[in-house]
């Protein structure tokens, strides 16, 4: 790599890490503004125990808050990981697909057909076993 | 004076970066007062009309009072990740304006993996909505977040499946060379932008379905909100939160459609492209402001979905729309494209063509197959004790 692409490569992403420093630090702003007015005393703090007690409609809450995750999301999860590590392979493929393709035929496009077929069948297989169901 | 030549980029990128920032924050203040005056008129009622002109102090008195108001926190939070939460939720809204072009030469970032950048960035709000929810320490809000990661990690899938649909349609990549050109990648915005001329909405309409609904669940809004479903919830996952830390949130929620409206016109409506005589940084807003109401109707006119029929409509509805777009896409292209590997704007109509009824046929099938009662819930039993009054009496 040349050194004016090096350059070139530090100066797209210098900006983006200015963008994303001012990004964290504009809301950051907002919430030090609101504490700087508390401490002036324009803000008031007037903590009780009713106000510090998390929000329940009237009751003392149940339990703790650790509530047991229901089965379901895993199998979310699971499907989300499997069809979400096949997008990453899509990408790729997708961009080049053009100039790939004038390269070396159908093989391009059947090749990828073939994957997707394999993971289209495993999402009929999820369907019919009811995995895409919610409860 | 001569400056450092860093230290001139640095501060040149400062400003720039902290007028666009800021021009998100202040667009975002606008369009609030825009939604709750178009949601009354929907709703036939009149919306904010107080502070100023046609109410609109309203976004003024609203950040006044937010951020003068007691800021609580519940003995049971997480302090740290309780207070960062807003904050890293606020983060990939900003950072998604940073890459997209609003003209030609109107550029932030010129990212050569711009559209990547996009959908990484985008994914951090799942992590921000599941921190504040679980920082909370309560339980509406732990199942608000708990609902929240499931629906947004589920629509990402058909998301990211019309991206690549579309990337199909963008023309080859221009290699780098040694005089230090970095060379275009067609996942660069700038290469999207430059390849519609004919846009993507019209050459593939079943894409943009897909990600519009894709979309519109990721920014959580009604037809999709079972992450703060009111009735059900308390508020979901900002349940606990109050002051400006709810303010930061609010500014993140109504910024979402605002970006995803600047996403949508830059993937499928041409972008920065539209006639001569009016600039295109004109154009760019002009589409996005379209698309922004269009959003909005939609917002006004369908009632909250289930979250079993969300869920449905993702996994079996837009997941199998979008492979089947992708596959239809590339064949055609396999048939249409030049001896190079581009395709002619001719073939781009053809394609609209074929298109077009593809879409209308698909989403038919897809309604008759998900549609009309396939997924009602079996009869609920009633329990003892909720007749237990009745029989009181």
């Amino acid at each position: 790599m040349s050194e004016t692409l090096l350059d070139d490569y530090f100066r797209r992403y210098g900006l983006i890490a200015i963008f994303a420093a001012i990004a964290v630090g504009v809301p950051t702003g907002m919430l030090m503004m609101s504490w700087m007015l508390s401490l002036m005393g324009i803000r008031p703090h007037v903590p009780t125990a009713v106000k510090r007690s998390i929000y329940e409609c009237g009751f003392e809450t149940l339990g703790g808050r650790w509530t047991r995750f229901n089965f379901r999301y895993y199998g979310i999860a699971l499907l989300f990981v499997v069809f979400d590590v096949e997008v990453v392979f899509l990408f790729p493929w997708a961009a080049t697909f053009g100039a790939m393709s004038a390269e070396f035929g159908a093989f391009v496009l059947l090749e990828m057909a073939a994957f997707i077929g394999i993971l289209v069948v495993g999402w009929l297989h999820a369907w019919r076993k009811g995995s895409l169901e919610w409860g | 004076m001569d400056l450092p030549e860093w230290l001139a980029f640095g501060m040149a990128g400062f400003t720039l970066a902290f007028i666009v920032i800021n021009a998100m924050i202040m667009s975002t203040a606008l369009y609030t007062w825009f939604e709750r005056r178009a949601l009354g008129r929907f709703q036939v009622r009149l919306g904010p009309n107080r502070w100023g002109p046609f109410g609109l102090l309203q976004p003024l008195a609203d950040i006044i009072k937010l951020i003068t108001k007691e800021d609580t926190i519940p003995d049971e939070a997480d302090r740290p990740a309780f207070t960062v939460a807003p904050v890293v939720l606020l983060l990939p809204m900003l950072l998604v304006v940073a890459v997209v072009p609003f003209g030609e030469d109107s550029f932030l970032g010129r990212l050569n993996v711009g559209i990547l950048f996009i959908v990484g960035v985008t994914s951090i709000s799942t992590i921000a909505i599941f921190v504040g929810g679980w920082a909370s320490g309560n339980k509406y809000a732990m199942l608000g977040a708990m609902r929240g990661v499931a629906m947004l990690i589920s629509y990402e899938v058909p998301m990211a499946l019309a991206i690549a649909g579309v990337l199909l349609l963008v023309g080859p990549a221009l290699p780098a060379d040694a005089e230090g050109f970095a060379g275009i990648s067609s996942l660069a915005l700038s290469k999207i932008v430059e390849s519609q001329v004919l846009p993507f909405l019209l050459v593939s309409p079943l894409a943009f379905l897909v990600f519009v609904a894709a979309a519109s669940a990721e920014m959580s809004r009604t037809p999709f909100d079972q992450i703060e479903a009111e009735s059900e919830l308390g508020s979901g996952y900002h349940t606990e939160y109050s002051g400006i830390k709810f303010a930061v949130f609010q500014l993140a929620e109504f910024m979402a459609p605002i970006v995803t409206s600047i996403i949508i016109v830059t993937l499928f409506l041409g972008g920065t492209r539209g006639f001569s005589p009016v600039p295109e940084q004109i154009w760019f807003i002009l589409k996005v402001f379209v698309v922004i109401f269009l959003l909005l109707w939609v917002r006004a006119t369908w009632p909250r979905l289930r979250i079993d029929q969300i869920m449905a409509f993702a996994w079996k509805g837009l997941f199998g729309l979008a492979i089947l777009n992708l596959f239809v896409v590339a064949t055609e292209i396999e048939f249409l494209r030049t001896s190079d590997g581009t395709l002619s704007t001719g073939s781009l109509w053809l394609m609209a063509a074929i298109n077009w009824p593809v879409t209308l046929v698909s989403v038919v099938v897809l309604a008759r197959l998900l549609g009309h009662g396939r997924m009602d819930r079996p009869e609920p039993s009633p329990s003892p004790l909720a007749n237990m009054y009745a029989e009181a009496e």
